[in-house]
This record gives C-alpha cells, sequence and structure tokens, in this order.
C-alpha cells in the first residue's frame, strides 16, 4: 500500500476554552477530491486551517508525502488555499495575482506571465490577464483564486467553502468545473462546505464533520447508502428516522421493536440495544402494496410538487415522534388527510447504533 | 417660514466661512500691497513683497529646512505609525488596548509640554539645538495621528489577503511590501500628506529645539517682532499656499477609496 499525501494524526486543537477538534486522524489519497462537509461549528475549517499552516494544531500531527509539516508556515508547505472571499490582490492585474506565487519562487517575468496565461486559460479565463480584479465578477474572481492557487502546483489544494459566496444557478455550473478541472490537474483538492448536494457531486471521498468529530466518512454513494451514524444520515441528505431496541437475534437476522412495529433485519446486534433506524425517502412506498417491512400507517401532511417528483411528509398513527419522508412519482395521486400505508424493503433499512 | 429658515441658514453658514477665511483672505490681499503698510485702502496689486522674500536668504532657506523637515519627519512618522498599527491589528499582544492608548497619548498633550520635554531630554543626552531635534519632535507628535489613521483603515477583511500571500511562499517583509503596503496606500499617503500639513506649520517645538537653521514658522515669528509689514502677509501666504496643496493631497487620498 503506498503511503497516504496527507496524513493527519489524531489532531486536536483547541481556542480557549473550547475543544473545536476531537481527536480527529484522516488520510488523503494523491489526485482525491475530498469534501470535508459538516455545520458550521463542526471544525471542518479549522481542519483545513491546520492542512494550510493558519493554525498549528494543539495535539497531533499532519503529515504531507511523508514529511511532518505540523508547524511548517503557510509559506513553505506544498500546500495553497482557494479562500472564501477570493483574497486576491486589489492592486494587481489577474495577471500578477495568478504570478505571485511563481515570482515569489524566483521564476523568471516572461515564464512567469506564460504559465499564468496557461492557468487562466484551464479555468476559462484566458482574456482577464490585465484586467483588475475588481473589474471581474464573482464567478470570475473565483476562477482567478483558484488559477492563483494551482498555478504554483501545490500537492494539495484547500479550498474553503469556495462557492459559498455565489449564487445557486453558477454555484452548480462552478461545481461541475471544479471538478472538471481537478480531473485534468490531478492535484488532490480538499474543499469545505456545509451544502451535502455539493458534497456528493463533487467528493470522490466525503468526510462528513459534526462537533469536532469525524462521524463518517467514505464514497458519497456509501455514506448516502449506508451512513454510519444518526447524524451522517440526517446530514448527508433526508430520512425518516425512528428508535427501537433489538429483541432477537438468530442466524444473522435480528428482530428490532419499535413503537410503529416489529421488524426483522440483517445484522448481528446483541439483544438489547438499542437502534436507530433511517430509512431515505425514495426507499418509502406508500399505499397497500409495499415492502416487506410494515411501518404502519400514517397520515399525510403535506404534500410538495418538485417536478419529477412529490415529496410528501406525514406523520405516524402509531408513534408521534415518527415524521416519513417519502418520494413518490409526480403521478401518485396523495392528498393531504389521507392515511396511508407506509412501508419498505428490509434492504433498504439503514440501522444506527451511533 | 421654510424661506425663512433657508435663508437664515445661509447666513448662518455665511458667517461661519466668514470666520474662518476672513483672516486668511485679509492676509493674502494686503500680501499684494504696493506700499509699505498692510493696512487699509489697498493699493495693489502688485508682487513685489513676493520678490523681496525670495530675495531674503534667511526666509528661502528656512522655507527649504521646513520643506525638508517635514518630509523626512513625516516619513519617519508615517513608516512607525503603520508598522505599529500592523502589529497592533495583526497579533494579539498582552495589553493591546492599554498600549494602543499609550500610543495615540500625544494627541492629547500639548505641544509646548512634549517640546519642553524634549528640550529636558535632549539636553541631557547631549543632542544640540537643531534641525534633527525638531524633526525627532515633529515625529513625537505625528507619529500617534499616522498611527491612528491607518490603524482605522486596517480591516479584518485585508487578513486573508495578507494569508494567500504567505500561501504562496512570500516571507513576511515581502507580504508587508507587496500586498500590506500597497492595499494600505491611500491611508498611508494621507497620513503622510497630513503629517506633513502639521509639521510644516508647526512653531512651538521648531522654537524650542533650533538654533541657528530654524524652520519657516520660526524665522516669520523673527520677522514679526520687528513689526508688520506685506513681507510677512507675503510669506504668510506662501505658507497657506503650501498648507492647502498638502490638505487637498491628504483629502484625495483619503477621499479616493479602492474600488471594492
Amino acid at each position: 500500500m503506498t503511503a497516504p499525501l496527507v496524513d493527519i494524526r489524531t489532531v486536536t486543537h483547541r481556542f480557549g476554552q473550547q475543544t473545536v477538534l476531537k481527536n480527529v486522524s484522516l488520510k488523503i489519497e494523491p489526485g482525491s477530491y475530498t469534501i470535508l462537509l459538516g455545520p458550521s461549528g463542526s471544525g471542518k475549517t479549522t481542519l483545513l486551517s491546520i492542512l494550510g499552516g493558519f493554525v498549528s494544531p494543539s495535539e497531533g500531527k499532519v503529515l504531507i508525502r511523508g514529511e511532518d509539516c505540523t508547524t511548517v508556515p503557510p509559506a513553505k508547505r506544498p500546500t495553497t488555499t482557494v479562500f472564501q472571499d477570493y483574497a486576491l490582490f486589489p492592486h494587481m492585474s489577474v495577471g500578477g495575482n495568478v504570478g505571485f506565487g511563481l515570482r515569489m519562487q524566483g521564476v523568471d517575468a516572461a515564464t512567469r506571465a506564460a504559465r499564468a496565461r496557461e492557468a487562466l486559460a484551464l479555468v476559462g479565463l484566458a482574456d482577464a490577464f490585465d484586467k483588475k480584479p475588481h473589474q471581474l465578477s464573482g464567478g470570475q474572481r473565483q476562477r482567478v483564486a483558484l488559477a492563483r492557487a494551482l498555478v504554483v502546483e501545490p500537492a494539495v489544494l484547500l479550498l474553503d467553502e469556495p462557492l459559498g459566496a455565489l449564487d445557486l444557478k453558477l454555484r452548480r455550473q462552478m461545481q461541475d468545473e471544479l471538478k472538471a478541472i481537478q480531473k485534468r490537474v490531478g492535484t488532490a483538492f480538499i474543499h469545505v462546505t456545509h451544502d451535502q448536494e455539493e458534497a456528493m457531486a463533487l467528493a470522490d471521498h466525503c468526510v462528513v464533520m459534526n462537533d469536532g468529530r469525524i462521524e463518517d466518512e467514505g464514497p458519497p454513494e456509501r455514506v448516502y447508502a449506508r451512513p454510519a451514524t444518526r447524524f451522517s444520515a440526517t446530514f448527508m441528505g433526508e430520512s425518516t428516522l425512528m428508535s427501537g431496541t433489538v429483541t432477537a437475534v438468530k442466524d444473522g437476522t435480528i428482530t428490532v421493536a419499535a413503537q410503529a412495529g416489529s421488524f426483522s433485519l440483517p445484522g448481528t446486534l446483541p439483544t438489547g440495544t438499542a437502534v436507530a433506524l433511517a430509512v431515505r425517502p425514495e426507499h418509502l412506498v406508500l399505499g397497500p402494496d409495499g415492502g416487506a417491512v410494515r411501518l404502519g400507517t400514517a397520515k399525510v401532511s403535506d404534500v410538495v410538487f418538485q417536478g419529477s417528483f412529490k415529496r410528501v411528509l406525514a406523520a405516524s398513527e402509531q408513534d408521534p415522534a415518527l415524521h416519513v419522508i417519502a418520494r413518490i412519482p409526480a403521478a401518485a395521486t396523495v392528498q393531504p388527510g389521507d392515511i396511508v400505508a407506509v412501508s419498505c424493503e428490509a434492504g433498504d433499512v439503514i440501522l444506527l447504533t451511533g | 417660514m421654510r424661506a425663512l429658515v433657508r435663508i437664515a441658514s445661509w447666513l448662518y453658514a455665511l458667517a461661519v466661512y466668514g470666520f474662518i477665511f476672513l483672516p486668511v483672505v485679509v492676509l493674502v490681499l494686503f500680501s499684494l500691497q504696493a506700499t509699505s503698510f498692510p493696512i487699509p485702502p489697498f493699493t495693489g496689486p502688485s508682487l513685489r513683497w513676493y520678490d523681496a522674500v525670495l530675495a531674503d536668504t534667511r526666509l528661502t532657506s528656512a522655507l527649504v529646512n521646513s520643506l525638508l523637515v517635514a518630509a523626512l519627519s513625516s516619513a519617519v512618522a508615517v513608516t512607525l505609525g503603520f508598522l505599529s498599527a500592523w502589529g497592533f491589528a495583526r497579533f494579539t499582544l498582552l495589553g493591546s488596548a492599554l498600549l494602543r492608548g499609550l500610543i495615540t497619548l500625544p494627541l492629547t498633550v500639548s505641544y509646548l509640554i512634549i517640546g519642553m520635554g524634549l528640550l529636558v531630554l535632549f539636553n541631557w543626552a547631549g543632542v544640540p539645538k537643531s534641525l534633527l531635534a525638531a524633526g525627532i519632535g515633529h515625529v513625537v507628535i505625528n507619529l500617534p495621528l499616522c498611527f491612528a489613521i491607518i490603524y482605522s483603515q486596517m480591516g479584518d477583511h485585508q487578513i486573508n489577503i495578507e494569508r494567500a500571500a504567505r500561501d504562496l511562499g512570500a516571507p513576511e517583509w515581502k507580504v508587508l511590501l507587496l500586498v500590506t503596503v500597497p492595499v494600505m496606500a491611500p491611508a498611508i499617503f494621507a497620513g503622510f500628506f497630513l503629517s506633513m500639513t502639521f509639521s510644516w506649520d508647526e512653531f512651538v517645538i521648531s522654537f524650542l529645539l533650533t538654533r541657528f537653521d530654524t524652520t519657516l514658522p520660526v524665522e516669520i515669528w523673527n520677522l514679526l517682532r520687528s513689526g508688520l509689514n506685506p513681507k510677512t502677509n507675503a510669506v504668510g501666504s506662501l505658507v497657506f499656499a503650501v498648507s492647502i496643496v498638502l490638505v487637498v493631497f491628504f483629502e484625495l487620498m483619503l477621499l479616493r477609496r479602492k474600488p471594492a
């Protein structure tokens, strides 16, 4: 097995009395697109700052390309950052901005200009070389910041909520471009966001953070389909969640008793374990001809037409704490006030112990 | 009623501006007097007293001295003021608020006290009365001003710009020179020109700390001791003209904020 490009080892960080990172370990593979996903205050931006060298962790180590970079200043480490506010140099031209890193390396002016033009062409801004940052739109400034960070060929590119300041349409467009650029240059990207759609669209490796800890990490498909914790199930996409207890174990099948009913699921947990069950909206079936796992009946409270599907919110009649979120075909005829049977397949139930 | 208020407000404005500028207008007007006394009736216009000023080597060398002291002391004050503003804005220091108060404190102390203090200090340290001593005095009075102007303009939004430069491999002195100083240029120039204005017509400290070579305000005071004549008006008008130029530069620098 090859060494990871970035190896974060048991990093803990405190700001005063507050511990913002708690014993975090993470490995980043070369050429991967990693997303650090979490709500504000989850520690994801602090982790990025530690990677960039702007913050020294209270405990733990950061290795980049096998070298200990824990206390190496930003100027001397093989990382560059795309800041949330872009942080372009307002007094320099776009070309001057993009060439700045090369200038610091002592590259001569002609080479610098040529490489800055190449980098600008890469982000689709070939003709902006002589403009000033204030003449550009938000999306264009974003690209300049990206070109400026990429032109020095860092081992890792760090992006701090790079799309946060853009409007939704531009954000989705830049998202596709970021992915395309990452594939073209092959640099490892580490991108911080609180937008789970962005995370699912971009990540090769998705790291879900909450309260200073990594809750879950893996390919976004896996994190979505089989989240490791209750938090991960609710933050990455929507779920219908209910609590239950394991009442019997037999031949790789467990019986879970919940207020809405009792279900047989694949698993091997000891009897008496408190568990949470989560079902993704697209896996819930409303109506009498459903799956094997019967979740009782629910009263529909809201139906929202979303174009290709309808989003249904319903309250369980057996368990007042159970809020059903389902996604049904746009053609289905469900009205608020209807009482419907809710069910799903046993394989679609996500068993959570965390 | 509304018209009355309007007229009253115009009258008020006229009175205020008249109060401020009438002495200057009189000064400039009688500097153009053709006869020997700067009192009505006006006999000019004539430039003979300006000729007399420019022919007076004591005055012209004092004028050069003044410009030199103003430019150099302001350059030193603005450099030190910038560095301390940057330090206070970017680093967390123990007792930061107290130190910040201390650095701006000279703004509230009278020039006479500062001048006397320096006189005693220089006497003790063996620094002779000279233009250099006066220049140091001007740094003392202008540094807090430069600090206050630059510190007020040094916002958090520049922190990430400096970080970006560091991130791209710039050592700290290059971050300062290539990024912070250009970004702060309007405030730095504003501080410089305001310092020059204050140094240019500062009298008390220069009077206390210079002896043979002296600055223009001190030389004008010497001239006034032999009584009023249009030559004093002429040199006063020149001083005023230079001050206006400096203040205009200051305003331009402070008002012409860079586009965001």
